[in-house]
């Protein structure tokens, strides 16, 4: 790989890219993002390569196949899309390689089995799809659509051009004022804006001059959540683009991304393409011939969730404990070593190439007023399209489980939406007209959070869903405070109660109060949004608290102490699956004639119900 | 010279001075009070005889705000947080409430779940009841234990003695004050600082553990 060594050499490495690629040539893009991956996404690029292989195709003519990041629909994975036909392929197998390449890619045919239906519908092209129709990707531009692992497919899809026009034609002040005016805020959850940010930054490293510091933090933590792990494997270069910019704003020289241990895929592309755009002059000593330098560095973290916390994450990166100390003094001011940080999320960098290129003008004009942009979402849950999403700020809640994630599969409205993760807020399905941007989230009791967006139907029990968030808090919490450590497992000691239908209706409002006591006492934003899920289920879903404590029922028949499984003797055909299946083996019942559960062995597994294929098992 | 003129000079030699000595100019519970710069609520507070219940603070170490005891309101241009004294600068103007509902929510809460947690300390049986709470709802796993986690010790062990012999262990629930590898230290020099500044007696029973021979 050859030193890029100024503004033109780029360019014109950018030009001879783009002649080399002949434009009839058929690509192949593979999803190999996350959800494809565990559908077997590997074994069908391997399949086109064989085939492609065998078929002893002229070299010229052959079709090029790029494993690429995700594509985002990923509840239809494997995904394949071919150009320049335009096609797009759904739940494609290996078996399936043969062929697309025999009618596709020799032939220019589509294989209408493997076209993507909805409602008698088959669309041929992915711009056609509803689930991609109301989205509109920015910071995943090139995710899915690029190959990670080679920096000259991200040159040919514009990377670095930013960069260049920011060190040549920007001055430091210029670029914070641009970041500024585009009102971008910050996507790791809080919300806080990233010019202002910065702006700090830079006005505190010049009243105390030395080092500052850049950080990228890509320590997602949330259950459910993939949008920064996306990222960094499908687009690695839009965030180290983003940080070099942002270094030279503030006039740093080194960089750090922090990203979790269980993000293998993540840590090995981003280390691929540090290495190459330190090989090609992009990061490194006098960046494109401009006197700047700025390199990156990646630093694993051991999988604790509080270091995605900004001052954890800074203790962990200078090799302490990850807990957090009491803001002020903010990273901008003393962060890292003591000195000037600014720690955004990856998905935050990823927007500043876009913000310099095309103007902050144009990215205030998206989303709404206060909520510039748009946000990446992953949509997961009870909902038919499942995925990674991105869709202009303002959207409401309703259209995202809606129309772009297709409903509630069986069922004719969701029950409610958890957003913003574990620290988020359950919104009910009569606030589906809240817009989606940071304000109107809080105002709901949520917050916009990392991205999480889980699904909810009427089979789940918030009481439950409140018990798991707060589980998975309790572990997280890093106990350097009272009201976190020992509060996140006192209010599971009020959930567990109710779960078990004890407790009274006082309790409800005693946990209440806990919850606020919590969220007002404690050290960082770990504590003080764990309350969130049970703040905001006792507000919207008290009667299904009440119906727990009171009536000693769980309507969402999750509960196993207050739920019993029974059969319907007139729909039961007495197939014998259940009797089969159950691990208590107390089903019973003739073969063709209806079968009885015994209640008092039973241990409401739910197995009966999941395999009964005439749907006669019912939960009460 | 018209009242109205006199009121006005008054006022500007008062803000003159004010500016002059440097000192900081806020309310505790309505009473006006004066802080150096760099003072934290609490020591203001304990300054001027007002009471606010501590665990976690020593003023011979550097504070932590950890125990949540000590949260006072502070409510400035409108907006009110619940904030730790211990490690709270002073700001002028600030209007910071000891015993608010807020607060009283905080520190009742804090004290029950401590009742749960360290039944075996007398001084936190003592501190709960001051604040009217005299029993716990929640699960007692370890009767003996009475320790709450501050840190305490750890942080005059570091910063007084400058030994290190003991450090805050693990994570979350399973946080414990120990030596390393749990094993008894060999940096210790028995000098019973850790013994001295614990403010439950939970150092009684972990000394023999973490202590040298």
């Amino acid at each position: 790989m050859e030193r890029i060594n100024n503004v033109a050499d780029l360019e014109a490495l950018r030009e001879s890219l783009h002649a080399a690629h002949d434009p009839e040539r058929p690509v192949v893009r593979v999803c190999l993002g996350p959800g494809c991956l565990a559908k077997g996404a590997n074994k069908v690029s391997q399949a086109f390569r064989a085939v492609i292989k065998a078929k002893k195709i002229e070299a010229s003519l052959q079709p090029l196949i790029k494993e690429t990041g995700c594509h985002g629909f990923c509840s239809q994975g494997t995904l394949v899309n071919l150009d320049p036909f335009d096609l797009f392929y759904v739940q494609v197998k290996p078996e399936d390689a043969e062929e697309i390449v025999e009618n596709t890619l020799l032939k220019g045919q589509a294989v209408e089995r493997l076209l993507y239906g909805e409602n008698g519908t088959r669309y041929r092209s992915s711009s056609e799809v509803p689930f991609y129709q109301m989205q509109q990707k920015i910071v995943l531009r090139n995710a899915g659509v690029i190959d990670p692992l080679k920096i000259e497919d991200a040159l040919m899809a514009g990377a670095y051009a930013s960069l260049a026009k920011a060190l040549t034609t920007m001055t430091p002040e210029k670029i914070i004022d641009v970041i500024e005016a585009s009102g971008l805020r910050g996507r790791g959850g809080g919300g806080f804006p990233t010019g202002r940010k910065w702006r700090i930054a830079a006005a505190n490293a010049r009243k105390n001059p030395g080092s500052v510091y850049v950080v990228g933090n890509g320590d997602e933590g949330d259950p459910g959540a993939f949008m920064d792990r996306t990222l960094m494997e499908g687009d690695p270069h839009a965030v180290l683009e983003g940080m070099i910019i942002g270094a030279y704003a503030l006039g740093s020289n080194q960089g750090y991304i922090y990203v979790r241990m269980e993000y293998p895929l993540a840590i090995r592309h981003l280390t691929l393409a540090i290495e190459q755009a330190r090989a090609m002059g992009l990061l490194g000593r006098n960046i494109l011939d401009t006197g700047f330098d700025f390199d990156i560095q990646i630093n694993r973290g051991a999988g604790a969730f509080v270091c995605g916390e900004e001052t954890a994450l800074i203790a962990s990166l200078e090799g302490r404990a990850g807990e957090p100390i009491p803001r002020p003094p903010y990273p901008a001011e003393k962060g890292l070593w003591g000195r000037p940080t600014i720690i955004n999320n990856v998905e935050t960098w990823a927007n500043v190439p876009c913000i310099i290129e095309k103007g902050p003008d144009w990215y205030a004009s998206l989303g709404v007023p206060h909520s510039t942009g748009t946000k990446v979402f992953s949509l997961v849950g009870k909902v038919k399209n499942s995925g990674l999403i991105e869709v202009p700020m303002g959207i409401t809640l309703g259209q995202i489980v809606d129309e772009i994630g297709g409903g509630v599969p069986g069922q004719d409205r969701f029950k409610a939406v958890q957003t913003g993760g574990p620290s988020g807020g359950c919104i009910p399905y009569e606030l589906k007209d809240t817009p989606v941007d940071y304000d109107s989230l809080s105002k709901v009791g949520s917050i916009m959070g990392s991205g999480g967006m889980i699904v909810m139907d009427q089979r789940d029990c918030v009481v439950d869903v409140a018990r798991y968030f707060l589980q998975f808090l309790e572990e997280e919490s890093c106990g350097k405070c009272l009201p976190c450590r020992l509060g996140l497992k006192s209010m599971l000691e009020f959930l567990d109660r109710f779960a078990k239908g004890q407790g009274s209706q006082e309790d409800i409002g005693e946990l209440h109060s806990l919850a606020r006591a919590i969220m007002k006492g404690s050290l960082c934003a770990l504590g003080g949004t764990a309350p969130n899920p049970i703040l905001t289920t006792v507000k919207y879903f008290e009667d299904e608290y009440l119906a727990h404590v009171v009536e000693h029922k769980c309507p969402g028949g999750v509960c196993r102490d207050l739920i019993t499984y029974s059969i319907d003797p007139e729909i039961c055909n007495g197939c014998g699956l259940c009797i089969r299946n159950c691990p208590q083996e107390c089903i019973s019942g003739e073969k063709k004639k209806s079968h009885t559960i015994d209640a008092s062995a039973c241990i409401r597994c739910g197995q009966c119900m999941d395999v009964c294929p005439v749907d006669a098992v019912m939960v009460a | 010279m018209s009242a109205k003129k006199a009121q006005k000079a008054k006022e500007t030699k008062k803000a003159k001075k004010e500016k002059e000595d440097g000192l900081i100019r806020f309310t505790i519970n309505g009473q006006p009070v004066q802080a150096r710069e760099g003072w934290t609520v609490l020591e203001t507070a304990r300054q001027y005889g007002i009471e606010i219940p501590t665990l976690c603070f020593h003023p011979a170490v550097q504070p932590m705000g950890s125990c949540r005891l000590c949260v006072v309101e502070a409510r400035q241009n409108g907006f009110s947080r619940v904030v730790a004294s211990c490690i709270s600068p002073v700001q002028a103007g600030v209007a910071v409430l000891t015993h608010s509902e807020e607060v009283q929510n905080v520190r009742r809460w804090v004290l029950e779940m401590l009742l749960a947690a360290c039944p075996a300390s007398k001084q936190i049986r003592e501190l709960a009841k001051e604040y009217g709470v005299t029993s716990t709802r929640f699960t007692v796993e370890h009767p003996e234990d009475a320790c709450p986690r501050c840190g305490l010790c750890v942080r005059a062990c570091d910063e007084v003695v400058g030994v290190r012999a003991i450090s805050l262990g693990n994570r979350g629930i399973f946080k414990e004050v120990t030596a390393p590898y749990h094993q008894r230290s060999t940096d210790c020099i028995r000098c019973g600082t850790c013994l001295y500044v614990c403010p439950t007696g939970a150092m009684e029973q972990l000394f023999p553990q973490v202590s040298s021979e």
